[in-house]
């Protein structure tokens, strides 16, 4: 009874396994069919032989490598700089004695709850008048400073023994090198955590790169997808691939650091 | 000479070094806040009270007629509507789907963590690339979807090409998309109920589904009713799927407020900031709302605990 429980259960699982991985697997696998195969009925659904010609073909239909390199230099440039604006304000609203902090703290929290869709005309403005259209600065600076970066830092920083910080002060520990040599270290998982959260984040960024890039080498790998999805609408195979080209790199952070990654997702939900 | 003494001064009880540190630290981030929150978000309802011209400066004060028009505009009352329908098709069966799997990947047998990852692998797709993907299985002749099902001896769907089945498709690719986040949350939510209870349940005799109505459940409802937030607001900003799947059609029957927003401000030839910065404010007032349910709920639940 307890046995066919089981095999019940994982039954199951493997059932739902399936179902939710279908649209993964299927991207990988039209990536390496030919488009008349993708077109066959019935519909085919394991490649016969492995055509990663695709890959090619789609290199040379879009400026995908340049585009992959705007991608994860635009993600990785909004990450440092997220980093270390949230270190920095954390530490502030933890460690020092100052005037207003709750005003600060308020307005913080504030940029946490307006949704950005709401104030998308003003700050496409903005960058209009900062002529910053369709440059990396435009992608880069409306995000390094992130509300909620600062409130998981600053809960970080409120666990973190008092003393030590006071000792070191009396010791003559200037602020900034308290920062970097003393804080820093102990909350390198922490800031790990972030990072992650914010590299996949800002990597998969839809909205703002639309609004902001208007010329195809200055395109995220995210809106490649979608000049890619109306000019080779006769080409699933194409599209397969691009896509699997986009997504390869988040599966691999996905997999390697999952445990960050599923403590960084559950850290405002779970107290 | 003068300038340690000057820094070592205190002025109201603070240390004058401590207060430059403090500007200097936090200026990166509020300088970045003012100029892309705050000011916008002051820009966003100065400008929801004008007419603009071509060139999207605001020429003409017109009131609350921006608003007038959200209440009054049937697009824009279906705009509403197609939004509430969104949120029907997505929020609760996203949430109950994220706690079915959740309970599934919840006993600890072998090989559970495998499943753990694959289950969650979802939120690894980004939102272009689950949507050129589906739109590929969606199409009318060649789909993957209706090659599937005339296969089984069933009727072909217009996925996207059908007023009636565009909406739900398009909700289709959102929760699967964020059903990874759903599931790790929910079994975060899970693995904090103590074990014990479970034992002491069982102990007694209780049925598996006297304990999950008796004991999952009611230590479950904050968790779930976090997600119910979250995802309310998640939904409410939908925007990539809508872009790349339907453009907001057939017939404006995908369009939501968040696309509707995107449309009248920057398709082809409309520009109308005016109207774009209302809708903004709507959703403001909207997300602000639930925000503050959430804390009065989150208020009471502290007073429990």
């Amino acid at each position: 009874m307890k046995t066919l429980r089981l095999v019940a259960h994982y039954a199951v699982l493997i059932l739902a396994a399936i179902i939710v991985l279908f649209p993964l697997y299927f991207t990988i696998a039209g990536a390496l069919m030919t488009d008349a195969q993708l077109m066959r009925f019935p519909p085919m659904l394991v490649p016969q032989e492995l055509h990663f010609e695709n890959f090619a073909k789609v290199l040379e239909a879009m400026p995908l490598i340049r585009q992959f390199f705007n991608s994860i230099f635009v993600a990785s440039a909004i990450v440092l700089g997220v980093l270390v604006t949230s270190v920095l304000a954390a530490y502030v609203l933890v460690f020092l004695n100052i005037p207003f902090k709750n005003v600060i703290f308020g307005i913080i929290m504030l940029t946490i709850l307006v949704p950005s869709e709401s104030l998308i005309v003003p700050k496409y403005l903005i960058l209009v008048d900062l002529k910053w259209i369709n440059s990396y600065p435009g992608l880069i600076f409306p995000f390094v400073a992130s509300g909620f970066g600062i409130f998981l830092m600053r809960q970080f920083f409120l666990s973190f023994p008092r003393e030590i910080y006071e000792a070191a002060r009396i010791d003559g520990c200037g602020h900034l090198r308290f920062v970097l040599t003393i804080l820093v270290p102990i909350v390198r998982p922490a800031l790990g955590v972030l990072g992650l959260y914010v590299f996949i984040g800002s990597y998969n960024m839809y909205f703002w790169p639309l609004l902001v890039i208007n010329t195809p080498d200055m395109q995220t790998l995210q809106i490649g997808l979608q000049a890619l999805n109306s000019s080779e609408s006769t080409q699933p195979s194409l599209i397969y691939a691009g896509a699997a080209i986009a997504i390869a790199p988040m599966l691999v952070i996905f997999y390697l650091f999952q445990k960050s990654i599923v403590r960084g997702l559950t850290s405002g939900a779970v107290k | 000479m003068s300038a340690p003494s000057l820094l070592a001064r205190r002025v109201g009880g603070y240390s004058v070094r401590d207060l430059g540190v403090a500007v200097l630290f936090l200026a990166p981030c509020l300088i970045v806040f003012a100029v892309f929150v705050l000011y916008p978000l002051g820009r966003t309802f100065h400008l929801s009270f004008f007419s603009n011209d071509l060139l999207g400066r605001p020429v003409h004060f017109v009131g609350l007629e921006q608003y007038q028009r959200i209440v009054t505009d049937p697009y824009l009352i279906g705009v509403m509507g197609t939004t509430a329908l969104f949120l029907v098709y997505t929020v609760l069966p996203g949430i109950m789907i994220g706690l079915g799997l959740a309970l599934l990947l919840q006993p600890k047998i072998a090989a559970i963590g495998v499943f753990r990852a694959l289950l969650a692998t979802p939120f690894a797709f980004s939102v272009a690339a689950a949507a050129v993907v589906f739109n590929v299985f969606y199409r009318p002749g060649i789909g993957l979807f209706n090659g599937l099902l005339q296969q089984m001896g069933l009727p072909a769907i217009d996925w996207l090409t059908s007023p009636n089945y565009a909406l739900g498709s398009v909700a289709v690719v959102s929760i699967w998309r964020y059903m990874g986040y759903t599931l790790i949350v929910c079994l975060a939510g899970l693995q904090s109920i103590p074990d014990e209870l479970y034992e002491a349940a069982r102990i007694d005799g209780a049925s598996s589904w006297h304990r999950f109505r008796y004991i999952t459940l009611p230590l479950m409802t904050p968790t779930l009713f976090f997600l119910l937030v979250v995802s309310t607001i998640h939904s409410l900003q939908t925007f990539g799927e809508i872009k790349l799947m339907t453009a907001g059609g057939p017939v404006n029957s995908t369009t939501t407020l968040v696309y509707s927003l995107y449309k009248s401000a920057f398709a082809y030839g409309s520009s109308d900031y005016g109207l774009a910065s209302a809708l903004g404010v709507v959703l403001l007032l909207v997300v602000t709302i639930i925000t503050v349910i959430q804390f009065r709920f989150l208020q009471r639940k502290v007073f429990y605990s």
